[in-house]
């Protein structure tokens, strides 16, 4: 074994750094070096050399200005503006969002007993409970890591709930959101192999083909998956009659919907959804390049359901004080952590946080800014597209039933989304996601993004930049 | 000289559920009005379809900003969480730099969007590419990638991966099999299972760790995958891990070491040169970033080149030059959660990889195995306390499996019950132990490099103290917390459908029901 020398110098993230300290340490063990304390790990399996990493900066100042220097060469959406959604949306973080979720009570804890962090759990179950108004669901879990782990996560509930393996899925579904979703649903080879099975939409309303749903709806059908919104921005108006088609034939209804519509659309609780999914980003959360993620998973309150839950969920309850309430983890014993492989799927570390954030989000917002949020939303976005709609070349796919995103296509510029995208880039602007490759079907067309923090100054900037490179 | 146990006491705040505060008309954020010309254009809600129109407004709060502000102040005051001592087992509580938070809380961080072409995301780049290069060299493995969420989800990256490199084989029916230790984290079972294996689960036998006999037994053709913990958290390193490696390559199965006991051996082993094909890190845990009370959180998952071909895009590559995505969305496994990962928390573990150099990482493994035997070698003479394996006399690494079972014989307090009293002095809640429980009454604390000697002789003060409670007065302990924001959880209901309610919406229904019935 190598003997190394240790440094006796300080380091201000480590309390036992000093050398002092180390010596005391070892005299109250009675060994001589600390290496010493690595016995049973047989020399063969020990590294020989010394870490070849790059040198200690133990000066905030230096790392500050390394990470500052580094990351500065990203754009933002701060500094362009942006068009860009599909599957992470930039929305307006309320500054107390970001003071709350910056708290050490919040940000560095794992997790404590119900009396000790009984905060955290209360704000848990804030989250859940306004989620739920929001959803017109019951029973809400705690986050799971993104959108599609929830999708993913619930086709497993209802394939377990039916004892049917094939999911009825949108044609038009997010690529990003759709790879996750292949990865739950496993393989032919192995057991608990969901089918995946493309519903078409309908070419001219980007809705669901109902003639194709109940064509592919039988009785191995364990779900119908639907979004509304969908990924292409459309709300689905024959939600409730899809529900109804598949309760007729013994499936479960996943909704996937965005919570910031939910002031304005209705919620899937009361048009026929059994199982509602759907991303937590927009409340609260900022993008932080796709980190910014996380998912939700909400039922009625109907045992069967909560039986199936993989996640873990905090209750309301009570102390052994009488009249004093707290929360606690309920249906632990389904979970991995309680009963290994046979638990429902995994549960672990998510994304806790943002729980929070989430919570103070709707607390701030309450009826009245899910309401001005989503008529801002849809007025800004609509009045987007009818002007980009009026360029020459330019077309908006479907005009009308959409929700902070639509399809701009642009075939009859004679240019791909790839080419203007980058003619915008030079203008500070990020064009819609193209989806020319995704959805070859649209041509080419790009999905374009706005919210409420789109201006009409930022609107009407993108229609002439647009005008401007796809002409002439 | 014995040390104080200090006065604490939580803040109580009684604080309301937030769907009880506020009055109608109250609110605490406004959206940008609409421009004349916009709102000109008619009602904003014709715009959606009558069936989907929403009807009533949800039942939210209705509350100025600063009560907002002041309502999740109140519950953060109410949340021990790690302002006193934390020294929870398995989830090493290092020091998470607030240096960090301030960077990625900046524009350039936070405010990007993950569909940004890769031209504008040069600095994200340059720092997943630069921590790659660092995991590669604390490691050995060829590739790393930071898409998995969270430790359990990089193992089911793995058990995906696995999946993927033998249906490639045409072999994926045969090998159906993922083999694992009672002592390896639950979720290397449950993703295995997840994914579509059987799980083979190996006991543990007296030197604490299953014997290469046992796992000869159970490897076989139908093996896919061995998925282990080395060391474990009883703080026990298996010295027969590389023949295990070389027995599961044999049969031609795939080895994936969960490194989530990292912080003990960081710098002294390598999982590739013990001959591992897979292997993950926990940068929330080992590598500074928050726990942030459950994620957002990094699995980071690296391979051999061999199973490079399989990782779920998009990559990120350098030519010198300018840092690429490449990504079709389709290569490989595809992913296991949408986008390139957490990203905030892979610049806070560069960072924190800048701020340590090989010799800070190198030496925290050391300060934090130090710390551990130094804990060993006091807790030990506490009345009641004992460790698993005692006839085992090798140092342990950074973590010590203990337990309180004869002071549970003696007194009736349990480890649960000590949990709850030590609270009451402002020491975080110890780990218990993963399920099943092996050691009766268990306690796993690990000390890491981040607390001082005093924190350490502070948290065994308090554990002396409350043990010499339960021997003179056991109630005490067993009705404990005393100075909380609340009293002790009465579990009766939890599970109970008539009763539990995760949202206020089925706690008023079910209280309403409860007062009918």
């Amino acid at each position: 074994m190598t003997t190394r020398s240790i440094s006796g110098e300080a380091h201000p993230y480590m309390g036992t750094s000093p050398a002092p300290v180390v010596a005391a340490m070892l005299e109250e063990i009675g060994v001589e070096q600390i290496d010493e304390l690595f016995e049973q790990i047989p020399a063969s399996h020990r590294l020989s050399r010394p870490l070849e990493l790059p040198p200690p900066m133990r000066a905030e100042a230096e790392l500050r200005r390394h990470l500052t220097e580094v990351l500065s060469r990203n754009d933002s959406c701060a500094d362009h503006l942006s068009f860009l959604g599909a599957g992470c949306w930039q929305h307006y973080v309320p500054a107390v969002c970001d003071e709350i979720v910056s708290r050490s009570e919040f940000l560095t804890p794992v997790w404590g007993t119900p009396a000790s962090d009984h905060g955290r759990n209360q704000a848990w179950f804030e989250y859940a409970s306004q989620l739920g108004e929001l959803l017109a669901l019951d029973f809400v879990g705690l986050p799971v890591y993104s959108w599609g782990c929830a999708a993913g996560n619930a086709f497993r509930m209802a394939a377990r709930l039916t004892g049917r393996g094939r999911v009825l899925i949108p044609r038009g579904l997010d690529p990003e959101r759709a790879a996750v979703i292949r990865n739950y649903c496993a393989t032919p080879e192995v057991r608990n192999h969901i089918e995946l099975v493309p519903v078409a939409y309908d070419a001219g309303t980007g809705r669901l083909d109902l003639d194709d749903l109940r064509r592919k709806l039988s009785d191995d059908i364990a779900a119908v998956y639907v979004e509304t919104p969908s990924f292409l921005g459309v709300i689905e108006a024959d939600a409730p009659e899809i529900a109804q088609l598949a309760r007729a034939a013994g499936a479960e209804t996943i909704a996937g919907v965005d919570p910031i519509s939910l002031g304005v659309l209705a919620p899937p609780g009361d048009w026929g959804a059994d199982i509602a999914v759907g991303t937590t980003q927009p409340l609260g959360v900022h993008m932080s390049c796709g980190g910014g993620v996380g998912g939700f998973i909400a039922t009625r309150d109907e045992e069967r359901y909560a039986r199936e839950y993989p996640t873990l969920q905090v209750s309301i309850c009570d102390t052994i004080e009488p009249g004093e309430r707290t929360f606690g983890v309920i249906l632990f014993e389904q979970t991995s952590y309680g009963s290994r492989e046979n638990g429902k799927d995994w549960t672990g570390n998510s994304v806790y946080l943002w729980a929070i954030a989430n919570a103070v989000y709707m607390s701030l917002m309450g009826p009245q800014g899910f309401g001005d949020i989503g008529r801002a939303i849809l007025a800004r976005s609509h009045y987007a597209a009818r002007r980009i709609g009026e360029l020459p070349g330019v077309r908006v796919t479907w005009p009308g039933g959409f929700f902070k995103e639509f399809v701009v296509n642009v075939d009859g510029t004679g240019r791909t989304v790839g080419e203007i995208n980058r003619a915008l880039r030079r203008r500070r602007i990020f064009g819609g996601k193209d989806l020319s490759t995704s959805h070859p079907e649209l041509g080419q067309s790009a999905l374009y993004c706005v919210t409420e923090v789109h201006s009409q100054a930022d609107l009407d900037r993108l229609v002439e930049e647009l005008r401007e490179v796809t002409s002439g | 000289m014995k040390t104080r146990v200090r006065r604490y006491h939580a803040a109580v705040w009684d604080e309301p559920v937030v769907l009880e505060l506020g009055r109608p008309g109250s609110r605490g954020i406004e959206i940008p009005p609409l421009e004349p010309e916009l709102g000109e254009l008619g009602d904003a809600e014709e715009l959606v379809a009558p069936s989907m129109r929403r009807e009533a407004p949800p039942e939210l709060p209705e509350l100025s900003e600063p009560e907002v502000l002041r309502h999740y102040l109140h519950l953060s005051q109410e949340t021990l969480g790690m302002m006193g001592v934390s020294l929870f087992g398995t989830c090493t509580m290092k020091y998470n730099p607030r240096v960090n938070e301030a960077v990625t809380a900046e524009h350039f961080v936070a405010d990007v969007h993950p569909h940004q072409d890769g031209e504008t995301l040069q600095g994200v780049l340059e720092i997943v590419h630069r921590l790659e290069a660092a995991l590669c060299e604390l490691s050995g493995m060829d590739r790393f990638v930071f898409q998995a969420g969270g430790g359990a989800d990089a193992a089911y990256l793995h058990a995906c991966m696995t999946r993927a490199y033998f249906a490639a084989r045409g072999e994926l029916e045969q090998r159906n099999e993922v083999v694992t230790s009672i002592q390896a984290h639950p979720c290397n079972a449950a993703t295995a299972a997840t994914a579509g294996f059987n799980v083979v689960t190996l006991p543990l036998e007296e030197d604490g760790y299953p014997s290469l006999e046992a796992l000869r037994a159970a490897v076989s053709e139908r093996t896919a995958s061995l998925m282990i913990n080395n060391p474990d958290d009883m703080g026990i390193y298996n010295p027969d891990i590389a023949e295990w490696v070389d027995v599961v390559h044999e049969s031609g199965g795939l080895c994936f070491y969960d490194h989530a006991n990292f912080n003990g051996v960081m710098g002294k082993i390598r999982a590739r040169e013990l001959g591992f094909d897979a292997c993950m890190f926990m940068l929330h845990k080992t590598f500074g970033a928050p726990k942030a009370g459950g994620g957002p959180a990094v699995g980071a998952y690296g391979c051999s080149e061999a199973l490079a071909a399989y990782l779920p895009g998009p990559l990120v590559s350098f030519d010198g030059d300018r840092y690429r995505l490449s990504d079709d969305g389709r290569s490989g496994i595809g992913r296991v959660r949408e986008f390139l990962g957490n990203v905030p928390e892979i610049v806070k573990a560069y960072a924190w990889v800048r701020a340590m150099g090989g010799e800070g990482i190198d030496r925290a493994s050391d300060l934090s195995v130090l710390a551990n035997n130094y804990m060993e070698e006091k807790l030990l003479r506490i009345r009641g306390i004992s460790k698993s394996h005692p006839r085992l006399t090798a140092k342990r690494l950074e973590m010590t499996r203990y337990s309180l079972e004869q002071l549970a014989a003696d007194t009736g307090v349990t480890a649960v019950d000590v949990q709850n009293r030590m609270v009451d002095f402002g020491v975080d809640a110890f780990w218990l132990s993963h399920e099943p429980w092996l050691v009766p009454e268990p306690f796993t604390p690990e000390a890491g490099e981040m607390w001082s000697k005093e924190d350490i002789d502070y948290w065994i003060a308090v554990l002396e103290h409350v043990c010499e409670e339960a021997y003179a007065d056991p109630e005490v302990v067993k009705t404990a917390p005393h100075r909380q924001a609340v009293h002790q959880l009465d579990p009766r209901g939890l599970d109970d459908p008539d009763r539990w309610a995760t949202t206020w919406r089925a706690y008023r229904r079910k209280q309403a029901a409860a007062r009918e019935g």
